[in-house]
């Protein structure tokens, strides 16, 4: 109780109220608008937070962070476009419903399920708390190693399709951290003998020019669409949740399995919806209406979706790891804002990491709140033509770069990496591992460095129980992708030896 | 196929995409210029561990990054091929008019201030995108929003333009300060 008190203390304060209503709307609108989503968002508030305290800074961009998927429904419902790349799945039976005239209902059953979600997995956070404080501290160096090593792993690996390019992109971030003048020996590593590089390459000028100034060329580079937007009555809030209560079971099972994929991390949002939507699927009564506008499909996927961000928070707050780009971000976030992530943190600041799952618990009210009386002005913000968008992104992108430290090279980085990351979205390949790369590379160097001074022979680095559960996890990952790769092969294989039957 | 997947939104690449190949080979080439300056770029510290050398994670990281796109090539040059590839990179190269205007705008911001190149570049990059009267209007207002909300409001740190040493004493302040 005393906990909960001195939590609450932390965050009854005018501005982290303000920050926590502007985070939520902020991120809701940005999800909102196809094309921006809140990792541009949050590169490229995130220098402007400097000057606020921590916990109203990190309070600003948590509340982008978990309110966006909400906006991102919007667009798919309604338009067929996802506003944020994990509601690709609700454009499945969302559309479709706003096609036979129950846009209302679609919309409906995203919100209420997506708040289920979230405040699903912040419960079962706000439980867990205690657990995570005792097993954080026997996370040591060589625990910590093989964690990251496990999460640029399943990043990797969880890129169907592009496993190899993934893998190629993650060491590619691997390598960019080790750039300039490296801390135990002092030694210059790839600087080509540039000044401008010493200092290595600054994380949030990669993000920003891999997110922002990216995506900002690829909108130059569409052309504007004509969007028509239906007509959506207003719906109350307890009509919603009404609605909900006829799918609870999916509900619960799809956050569930967002608490436990967010927990784990380089899993995240896109696992845990594939599989909260097979579950859906193989336990319906209409399993061939998926995909044709059956309202479990939306519930599945939204719940799931939404449950991630907090459970994600997991082993960023208590390891320092961070399972995908939005938690690199954050914990870029928290590094700015002197809060280490880490075992002591959880076990030594348990009421300011309690505060921070308040802070995403009252974000979900405001945000339900806003939806409810905002749907139509947000729905407005779709009409925002492509290219214009792009030039207020590359406006706004500048804000974040260059106040960083009025240099012109970190303008001319951050350009760089615009470019690269247009070609790599214009190649359908993935931004995110190089990101993850930067930051869990950084983590593993230091770790295993410290780590390997205490190891006298290869086993000695797993001889304790985290350390080789750790370890078993990573097998199994490569086994499983190992498998899956040869039952693909296989497969494609019997399929064109097979004749085609018309 | 029926409508509904005509209109799902593309998520796994299928077919090789115009310009992938051209990609993978610059990136075998960067990696490997990479790797053979490694002696010249990194250091050896004899008697050193292996695992506390400044040459370890470069070497690895490389060393993956090379590995993984040589086997990205050769497996991306199995998949049937769409054409297009020598228009997609000139879209690349298409895409640096605008980190050019980009430039332009950080650089001249020293030079006429934040205010001045905001609006400047928003209108400009506004009517190069092909709108005209109420798209420049609206990116006016956008850019004085941003400057307003960014500069004065939240006290971003961007220099002020050399133009305002030209200011009257007491309007200097408040431009350098504001805008």
């Amino acid at each position: 109780m005393d906990l909960l008190l001195s939590s609450f203390e932390i965050i009854a304060r005018w501005d982290v109220i303000a920050a926590l209503l502007i985070g939520a709307i902020g991120g809701v609108v940005v999800g909102g608008l196809p094309g921006v989503g809140a990792a541009v968002a949050i590169a490229i508030v995130l220098p402007a937070t400097f000057a606020l305290e921590p916990i109203v800074g990190i309070t600003l961009l948590l509340g982008i962070y978990g309110s966006s998927m909400f906006g991102g429904a919007i667009p798919a419902i309604l338009v067929n476009t996802p506003g944020t790349p994990v509601n690709a799945l609700t454009t499945y039976d969302g559309y479709p419903m706003t096609k036979r005239g129950e846009a209302r209902r679609a919309l409906s059953l995203a919100y209420s399920a997506s708040f289920f979600g979230a405040v699903f997995s912040i419960v079962a956070l706000i439980l867990l708390a205690p657990v995570l404080a005792k097993v954080a501290p026997m996370f040591g160096a060589r625990e910590i190693f093989l964690a990251a090593f496990l999460g640029i792993l399943l990043v990797v690996i969880t890129h169907r399709g592009q496993v190899l390019a993934a893998a190629m992109l993650a060491c590619l971030g691997i390598f960019l951290q080790t750039i300039g003048i490296e801390s135990t020996a002092y030694t210059q590593r790839y600087t080509f003998g540039q000044g401008w590089l010493q200092s290595g390459v600054d994380l949030i000028v990669v993000v920003l020019g891999l997110f922002a100034v990216s995506q900002a060329l690829i909108l130059f580079m569409e052309k504007d669409k004509d969007i028509k937007l239906p007509h959506v009555e207003k719906v109350g809030f307890f009509t919603q949740m009404k609605d909900l209560w006829i799918y609870r079971r999916i509900a619960a099972v799809g956050s569930a399995f967002g608490v436990f994929c967010g927990m784990i991390p380089g899993v995240g949002e896109f696992m845990s919806q594939f599989m909260s939507y097979s579950y859906a699927q193989r336990t319906s009564k209409t399993p061939e209406m998926f995909g044709k506008g059956n309202p479990e499909g939306i519930v599945a996927s939204e719940a799931a979706n939404n449950s991630v961000p907090a459970a994600a928070m997991i082993p960023l707050l208590a390891l320092g790891i961070p399972g995908e780009e939005l938690t690199a971000m954050m914990l870029a976030v928290f590094y700015v804002h002197n809060v280490v992530p880490g075992p002591q943190l959880f076990s030594g600041s348990m009421d300011f990491i309690i505060a921070l799952y308040l802070c995403l618990l009252i974000l979900n009210v405001i945000v339900v709140a806003f939806l409810y009386f905002a749907t139509d002005t947000l729905m407005k913000v779709m009409l925002i033509p492509n290219r214009f968008l792009g030039m207020m992104i590359l406006t706004f992108s500048l804000i974040g770069v260059y106040s960083l430290r009025n240099s012109l090279t970190d303008v001319a980085i951050a350009s760089g990496f615009g470019v690269f990351g247009f070609i790599l979205k214009r190649l359908d390949y993935p931004t995110s591992p190089i990101i993850l790369g930067i930051v869990l590379g950084k983590l593993m160097e230091d770790r295993f460095r410290t780590a390997m001074a205490r190891v006298r022979e290869p086993f000695d680095f797993i001889d304790r129980p985290i350390a080789f559960v750790l370890f078993c996890m990573i097998v199994v990952a490569l086994l499983i992708h190992g498998y899956t790769m040869f039952k693909g092969a296989k497969a494609k294989k019997t399929a064109k030896k097979e004749p085609i039957h018309e | 196929m029926n409508s509904q997947q005509d209109e799902a939104p593309h998520v796994f690449p299928e077919g090789r995409k115009p310009g992938e190949m051209v990609f993978c080979i610059l990136i075998v080439a960067l990696t490997t210029f990479l790797l053979l300056n490694i002696t010249s770029e990194t250091a050896w510290i004899a008697g050193k561990k292996l695992a506390a050398q400044p040459r370890f994670w470069p070497a690895l990281s490389l060393g993956g990054a090379l590995f993984f796109a040589a086997l990205n090539w050769w497996s991306r040059a199995g998949v049937s091929r769409n054409p297009g590839r020598w228009r997609e990179t000139f879209t690349w190269i298409r895409s640096l008019e605008f980190i050019g205007y980009y430039m332009l705008y950080v650089a001249s911001i020293s030079v006429v201030g934040y205010l001045l190149a905001t609006i400047l570049f928003c209108i400009g990059l506004t009517l190069r995108l092909g709108y005209r009267r109420q798209g420049v209007l609206i990116a006016t207002c956008f850019a004085l929003f941003v400057v307003l909300f960014f500069k004065s409001a939240l006290n971003v740190k961007i220099p002020g333009g050399a133009i305002y040493e030209l200011a009257p004493e007491g309007m200097r302040y408040i431009l350098f300060r504001y805008f």
